[in-house]
């Protein structure tokens, strides 16, 4: 790290030091900061699609515990962003786009952090193997563990593949919703599974593209740092053709109808579209623009994906049966 | 401990407050979910 760097995050590191009197008060964070350590954009995601994998399952679950499913996976995402603000911090300070996080600003304590996402870690886990089911209660557990010990910890700040294997802790919420309602694993969660699995490579890498002078202040080896903004778009571009097979797996495992099959034809072709805008345009303000639109893109990607499944697989068949189709 | 800090703290307690009652409720609704009808057929 540069010095520059060093007494950039030693002026932050200051600044998470509480007078004394904020311990006895309970710390000094507000309710609002303790959502915002909770990552309440990433959980909305995280909560759609754990709803989507928990409508489309085969089988039923009583409602009341289809939602007890939802709230507890919603709080373990929350767990594992509190503690990845708890570990990070210190780049957090650093980093642009994260220096407004309730650590870095000064308004939580690294200590709180911890204890908060331990708190809702341990506390998700435990609510959704009692009222759930322990398999999906493991799954929870493995998925904030993923997070937090593999990628966080060790992949984040190793290896330009960081990305590409801790993309599987945020792949996870699906699968756990379906396993909430049949109690065991079979191919078609895996499928979407491995739909988050393979987006997020290129999902991540567009954002990377436009925020490389971020992970460069802080050592952060992400693809475009460690081997050029070049060659991390020839990724995403690779990355996206594989993506768009593996967005039929469900189709192809019977899990989805022709509905969702059309819709992820057409969505995968915009995403190829993007990313192959991505691709050619190199330099200046117009590439600039295109790994902005390719992130803006991959999130309503993801987000219409599942929402053709769930329309197709979890509402209509409601919908058929109710009104005697 | 300033104005700030105590409001804020109020606001802390309240929400942990919100958060225990809701935990109260969603395990005895659980628990009346895992037992099913069986709750009210039972010898008095």
């Amino acid at each position: 790290m540069s010095d520059v760097t060093v007494d950039i995050a030693a002026e932050a590191q200051q600044g998470w030091q509480q007078p004394a009197d904020a311990a006895a008060l309970g710390g000094r964070g507000s309710v609002d900061d303790y959502w915002a350590l909770m990552k309440p954009r990433v959980m909305s995601l995280v909560i759609f699609t754990a709803g989507v994998g928990l409508m489309v399952a085969p089988g039923s679950i009583h409602p009341v515990l289809g939602v007890v499913a939802i709230l507890c996976i919603a709080v373990g995402a929350g767990a594992a962003g509190a503690l990845n603000m708890w570990y990070d911090a210190d780049i957090d300070a650093v980093m642009q786009r994260t220096a407004k996080r309730p650590i870095p600003r000064g308004n939580i304590t690294r200590g709180e952090a911890l204890g908060f996402g331990a708190t809702l870690a341990f506390g998700s886990v435990i609510v959704m193997g009692l009222g759930v089911g322990w398999v999906a209660a493991a799954l929870l557990a493995g998925s904030i563990g993923f997070y937090l010990f593999i990628y966080t910890m060790w992949l984040k700040r190793s290896t330009p593949q960081n990305i590409v294997i801790g993309g599987a802790a945020g792949a996870f919420p699906p699968m756990i919703g379906w396993v909430a309602v049949t109690g065991s694993f079979d191919l078609a969660s895996v499928s979407l599974f491995a739909i988050i699995f393979m987006w997020t490579p290129p999902h991540f890498w567009a954002l990377a593209l436009y925020k490389v002078g971020d992970y460069e202040r802080v050592n952060v080896p992400m693809l475009p740092v460690v081997a050029g903004a070049d060659e991390t778009r020839r990724q995403i571009w690779l990355y996206s053709l594989a993506l768009i097979p593996v967005t039929l797996l469900p189709w192809m495992l019977g899990a989805a109808g022709t509905t969702y099959a059309a819709s992820a034809a057409v969505l995968g072709a915009l995403f190829l579209l993007g990313a192959w805008r991505v691709y050619t345009l190199r330099e200046g303000a117009p590439a600039d623009r295109a790994a902005r639109k390719l992130f803006s893109f991959s999130i309503w990607y993801l987000f219409l994906l599942f929402a053709v499944l769930l329309l197709e697989q979890g509402i209509w068949p409601l919908v058929s049966r109710g009104l005697g189709l | 401990m300033n104005d700030e800090d105590s409001a804020r703290r109020r606001k802390r307690s309240i929400a942990i407050a919100l958060v225990l009652g809701a935990l109260v409720v969603l395990f005895y609704v659980i628990t009346i979910v895992h037992m099913g009808p069986g709750v009210i057929n039972r010898p008095l």
